[in-house]
């Protein structure tokens, strides 16, 4: 095929490598000015750096949490309750929306409480939940649970609803039970749906996961940045909100590599 | 091959009763190929539905093969509107979804779903996907997945609709011959008469909801005839006319 190309296309190939070679290095030259113009700022005076920090002070406190070790226990423990959180609220959310799309008598009784627990802000069940399951791990997945799980419920279960009914309809004429029709057709074309749940489902965990650690923990990113804030070491606020923003676009790119090999095992070819 | 007699059915909705079917009774043959006609929303899919054992008749008895029909029966294959192949899987899986269902899907039986595709020209597409396909193809893949199952009664609730009129003209002519081939019997539901008296033996006209059978039509003048040269007949037009004055009377 590359052998056998016009010129024209030989043109528009090279074009659209320019264009896209343009916009890595217009976000290159953003981020490098805006380190650049924050450091200047502080240096010069304009910015109080005690307030806002500056980049080489984040530079330093990153080092240092490097080289005492705390880094990676932070990074580790905080990751940890996002990937279970995220795994727990997709799994039985799922499994839940499942038992709805089962029994429509189960749908509809509980459909005016998913409503009511949908639109409570979770936070508020922060304190509770540190009551009862103390102020640990617990307290902090069961946050990111209350977060994740009512979305998923009502989202997956949405989806399962969406199945052409046509479709349902040939099943059953080839003699298919509701197990069947729900494993052969809704579970598979319900794909879509899953995979923008898992997207959405890995932000509301770090949601969770931070909220909890500024309530109760005595480590996590969040804890870095209570603590911090408490003592007042912006550098080490600063520093932490970078890493964690780092952290979590990795573990977003991790869910999409989730979600090609959820569709990879699923057969799922469109 | 079906013996109906008598089936009523009305539909129970929030606002009130539905009446669709009042009073049907026919029968069809082995190896025939009925039409059913009548104006729209007059309950022809009811009636198929019924057929298919998806809609519960509320009286009257419904034979399939000399035996009582409850619920779905493998020995009746139904082809919806839309040809209802699954996208995230390849035609031959797709065309294997009812012996996966009904737990036989054997190396036999998908030997014989690889004769069915070999028989109709259809082997190159084992490996793709529905989305590969023309919408003809894909309407003669379905047809493939409801002959795989091995049903004695075909339904075709308005198979060709979707298809454009040259495909459906093309398509109609070969699940007809498909049909023949097989020996199976049909039952067609659609809203063309043209369609109806190309490829049938008889005709059920249906009357507005709640439906009876207005008329039975024997096409003897066109037996034997394909479809398409059905439409170059002259007796062709007089069923076309008939058939058109007496819906016309009822819209």
């Amino acid at each position: 095929m590359s052998e056998s190309l016009s010129p024209a296309r030989a043109a528009w190939l090279a074009g659209q490598r320019r264009a896209s070679r343009r916009v890595w290095f217009l976000r290159a030259v953003l981020l490098v000015a805006f380190f650049a113009g924050w450091e200047l700022a502080a240096r010069t005076g304009l910015m109080d750096p005690f307030i806002f920090s500056c980049p080489s002070r984040m530079w330093e406190t990153f080092i240092g949490l490097l080289s005492s070790g705390d880094l990676f226990l932070h990074i580790g423990v905080s990751v940890g309750e996002t990937v279970i959180g995220f795994l727990c609220g997709t799994l039985l959310g799922t499994a839940i929306a499942t038992l709805l799309w089962w029994s429509d008598l189960l749908s509809r009784v509980l459909d005016p409480y998913l409503v009511v627990l949908n639109a409570l802000p979770k936070t508020a069940l922060g304190p509770i939940f540190i009551v009862w399951m103390g102020a640990g791990g617990g307290a902090i997945i069961a946050m990111t649970l209350a977060i994740s799980l009512i979305v998923t419920v009502l989202d997956m279960y949405a989806g399962f609803r969406e199945t052409d009914r046509d479709r349902i309809r040939l099943l059953r004429t080839l003699g298919a039970s509701r197990r069947q029709v729900f494993t052969h057709l809704v579970l598979p074309s319900s794909f879509p749906t899953l995979a923008s749940v898992l997207r959405v489902n890995v932000g509301l965990s770090w949601v969770g996961v931070i909220m909890g650690e500024f309530l109760v923990s005595r480590h996590g990113l969040g804890y870095l940045i209570v603590y911090g804030s408490q003592v007042f070491r912006m550098d080490l606020v600063m520093t932490t909100v970078l890493i964690l923003a780092a952290a979590a676009a990795l573990m977003y790119q991790g869910v999409l590599g989730l979600e090609k090999a959820l569709k990879k095992y699923m057969g799922v070819t469109v | 091959m079906v013996e109906l007699s008598d089936i009523y059915l009305t539909y129970q909705a929030p606002d009130g009763e539905v009446p669709a079917l009042a009073g049907i009774t026919f029968d069809v043959a082995e190896g025939e190929f009925i039409s059913i006609v009548g104006p729209s929303g007059c309950g022809k899919s009811t009636l198929l539905n019924a057929i298919a054992g998806l809609e519960t008749p509320d009286s009257g008895s419904l034979l399939v093969d000399g035996h009582p029909l409850r619920g779905p029966d493998p020995a009746v294959g139904y082809m919806p509107q839309k040809d209802g192949l699954l996208p995230w899987r390849t035609i031959f899986s797709n065309l294997c979804l009812g012996l996966e269902i009904a737990g036989k899907n054997t190396p036999a039986r998908q030997a014989e779903v690889r004769e069915l595709l070999a028989r109709y020209g259809l082997s190159e597409f084992a490996g793709k996907t529905p989305s590969q396909l023309s919408g003809g193809m894909r309407q003669r893949c379905a047809l493939i997945r409801t002959l795989a199952s091995g049903p004695k009664l075909l339904l075709l609730d308005e198979a060709f609709s979707a298809l454009d009129y040259q495909t459906r003209l093309a398509v109609s002519e070969d699940i007809h011959n498909i049909i023949r081939r097989e020996g199976k019997t049909a039952i067609l539901v659609t809203h063309d008469i043209s369609e109806a008296v190309s490829l049938s033996d008889r005709i059920l006209l249906l009357t507005r909801r709640p439906a009876r059978i207005k008329h039975i039509y024997s096409l003897d003048a066109l037996r034997g005839i394909p479809p398409l040269a059905r439409r170059d007949h002259p007796a062709f037009r007089e069923f076309f006319n008939a058939i058109w004055k007496e819906l016309d009377l009822h819209v």
